[in-house]
C-alpha cells in the first residue's frame, strides 16, 4: 500500500514535470482563476468597508426640551441603549452643540452675527443615536415617537433625514447584491474554465489512460498521478498568485486611495493572508482534484 | 487454456465483425490469426482482452468466462496477459525502462525485483543501451521491442500480439517474430494476429484463417492462404 502510494506520488510529479504543455496550461488557468478569486475577496472587503463607512456617516439626533431633567435624559439614554437596533448613544450638551455649530460655521459671518444678536444659546441638548444598520433607524424613530416621551423630546431629525437614509439603505443593499452577483458569476465562470481546461488535458491523455487500463493498472493507480498533478498545480498556482499579489496590492492600493479613502488594500491583503492562501489552496486543489476525477470517469470504464 | 465458443460480435445496427467463431488454444501454443483487414482478427483479440463484449457466445480463459469477471477484477485478469499492438501503445512520457517497469509497479513488485527484471528483459530485447530513451527517441522496431519487453516482463500466461510487425520493415519484422518465437519456446502461449504472408509461412505453426468474421480454416501447420 505504502509502495503503491509512493509510486503514485512519484508518477504524479513526473507527469507534472514531463507533460509540460498540459501542466503549464493548467497552471496558467489556475493562476488566473485564483487571481479572480482573490480579487473577489478584495471586492467583498472593499464593499464591506464602503458600506461600513457609509453607515458610519449616518445617525439621528433626538433634541431634548430644556425642561427635561438630567434623570429623565439618563433614563431615556439607557432605554435607547437597551434597544437591539441601537449601537451607540451619545449625549450632546447644549454647550457642546453650540461649540460644534460655531466651529462648523466659523467662515459664515451672517450666522455668527445672528448668534450674537440672539444673545443666548439657541440650541438644544440632544442624544445622537447610531444604529447597527441604516434600515434600523425607522424602528428607533418609532420608539421615540412614543407619547410618554413627548414631555422631554422636542423633535427627532429622522424625518428630515429619512430620504438620505433610505437612499443610503438602497445603495448599500445594491452594493451588497451587486458584489454577490459578481462573485457568483465570476466564480461560476472560473470553475467552468478550470473544469474545461482539466478536461482537455485529460482528453489529451486518453490514449495514455487506455494503455494503462490495457496493461492491468487499477483505476486508482491510473487516477492517482492525475490527482497528484492537480494538487501540484494547485499548490504552485497558490504560490505564484500570492507572490504576484504582494507587489500588486501595494501598487494598486496607493491608486485605490483616491476612490476608497481609508481602505488600505495591502494591509487588508497582509492581514488576511492566511485566509486568502487557505482560500486559494482550497480553490486550487479542490477544483483540480474534483475536475480530474469527474473528467477521468468517462475514460476509466472497464 | 483459451476457448472461443460460438462467439459473434455484431455492431449495431447489423455490422458483423465476428460470427459464430469457435476454437481452443492449449497452454504453450503459438497460433496465428490471419485474414484481410476487417476479417475479425483484432475483434477476437479485443474480445479476449475484455475490451469488447460478445453479442453471442463466450470466451473462456483458464476455465472462466472473461466477460463475467467483475469490473474490479478486470485489471487483475489483464495482468495475466501480455499485449503487443501495431501502434506500440507505449506511455509517451515514460522512458523505455519506465514503460517496462510500469507493469511491475502496477503489480506491486519491489524496487530490487524491478531493477533486476527490467534490466534482464531489456537485455533480451537488445535495448539495454536505449533504456533511458523516450518512445519518441526510438525507431519503430525499437518501440516494438520495448512493447514486447513490457508484455513479457511479468511472465504472463499468454501474449497477444495484434499486427506487431504492421509498421516495421522486413529486417525488424524478422527481429520481432524471432523474439516471439523465443518467448513461446520458454512456455508462453502466443496469439498473433497478422496479415503478413512471409511471417506466417516462416513460422510453420498453427494458423486460424478468418474471412468476413467467419472462421474459414484451422490448420496445425498452416500457410497463408486467403
Amino acid at each position: 500500500m505504502y509502495i503503491a502510494f509512493q509510486r503514485v506520488m512519484r508518477s504524479g510529479w513526473e507527469k507534472f514535470v514531463r507533460d509540460k504543455s498540459s501542466s503549464s496550461a493548467a497552471l496558467f488557468v489556475m493562476v488566473i482563476v485564483m487571481s479572480v478569486a482573490t480579487m473577489l475577496f478584495f471586492l467583498q472587503g472593499a464593499s464591506s468597508f464602503m458600506i461600513v463607512s457609509l453607515e458610519e456617516s449616518v445617525d439621528i439626533s433626538t433634541y431634548l426640551k430644556n425642561t427635561a431633567t438630567q434623570e429623565e435624559i439618563t433614563l431615556l439614554k439607557e432605554e435607547l441603549e437597551s434597544l437591539p437596533e441601537v449601537r451607540e448613544v451619545t449625549y450632546v450638551l447644549r454647550e457642546e452643540a453650540l461649540e460644534s455649530f460655531v466651529e462648523l460655521h466659523k467662515e459664515d459671518e451672517v450666522i455668527l452675527e445672528s448668534l450674537e444678536i440672539v444673545g443666548q444659546n439657541p440650541l438644544l441638548a440632544s442624544l445622537n443615536i447610531k444604529a447597527f444598520s441604516v434600515n434600523q433607524y425607522i424602528a428607533i424613530s418609532e420608539f421615540l415617537q412614543n407619547k410618554s416621551l413627548a414631555s422631554i423630546i422636542s423633535g427627532v431629525d429622522y424625518f428630515d433625514r429619512a430620504p438620505v437614509i433610505n437612499r443610503l439603505s438602497t445603495l448599500t443593499a445594491g452594493i451588497q447584491n451587486a458584489v454577490f452577483l459578481i462573485t457568483l458569476f465570476a466564480g461560476l465562470i472560473a470553475i467552468l474554465v478550470v473544469f474545461n481546461t482539466i478536461r482537455l488535458t485529460i482528453y489529451s491523455s486518453r490514449d495514455e489512460i487506455e494503455i494503462m487500463r490495457l496493461v492491468g493498472a487499477s483505476n486508482w493507480f491510473i487516477r492517482g498521478p492525475f490527482i497528484i498533478q492537480g494538487v501540484i498545480v494547485g499548490v504552485l498556482a497558490t504560490l505564484i498568485t500570492t507572490l504576484v499579489f504582494f507587489p500588486l496590492t501595494l501598487f494598486v492600493g496607493i491608486k485605490l486611495q483616491a476612490f476608497a479613502p481609508g481602505f488600505e488594500l495591502f494591509s487588508y491583503f497582509a492581514n488576511n493572508l492566511f485566509l486568502i492562501v487557505s482560500l486559494q489552496l482550497l480553490t486550487g486543489i479542490g477544483l483540480g482534484v474534483v475536475s480530474s476525477l469527474l473528467a477521468l470517469r468517462r475514460y476509466l470504464k472497464v | 487454456m483459451i476457448q472461443f465458443e460460438k462467439v459473434s460480435k455484431i455492431y449495431p445496427p447489423n455490422s458483423v465483425a465476428v460470427q459464430d467463431v469457435s476454437f481452443t488454444i492449449s497452454q504453450g501454443e503459438f497460433i496465428s490469426l490471419v485474414g484481410k483487414s476487417g476479417a475479425g482478427k483484432s475483434t477476437l483479440l479485443e474480445l479476449f482482452l475484455r475490451e469488447e463484449f460478445p453479442s453471442e457466445g463466450r470466451v473462456l480463459f483458464q476455465g472462466d468466462d472473461v466477460h463475467l469477471i467483475k469490473d474490479s477484477l478486470v485489471p487483475e485478469f489483464r495482468r495475466k496477459v501480455g499485449a503487443v499492438f501495431q501502434d506500440y501503445k507505449l506511455l509517451p512520457n515514460k522512458t523505455a525502462y519506465e514503460n517496462i517497469a510500469y507493469i511491475m509497479e502496477v503489480m506491486g513488485a519491489g524496487e530490487e525485483d524491478i531493477v533486476r527484471d527490467v534490466s534482464e528483459v531489456l537485455e533480451i530485447v537488445g535495448l539495454i543501451e536505449r533504456a533511458h530513451h523516450y518512445p519518441a527517441q526510438l525507431s519503430g522496431g525499437e518501440k516494438q521491442r520495448v512493447a514486447i519487453a513490457r508484455a513479457l516482463i511479468h511472465r504472463p500466461d499468454v501474449i497477444i500480439a495484434d499486427e506487431p510487425t504492421g509498421n516495421l520493415d522486413p529486417y525488424h519484422t524478422r527481429d520481432i517474430i524471432n523474439l516471439l518465437i523465443k518467448i513461446n519456446e520458454l512456455g508462453t502461449t502466443i496469439m498473433l494476429a497478422t496479415h503478413n504472408k512471409e511471417v506466417i509461412n516462416r513460422l510453420g505453426k498453427r494458423v486460424i484463417t478468418l474471412d468476413g468474421g467467419r472462421l474459414m480454416r484451422d490448420e496445425e501447420k498452416g500457410k497463408f492462404m486467403i
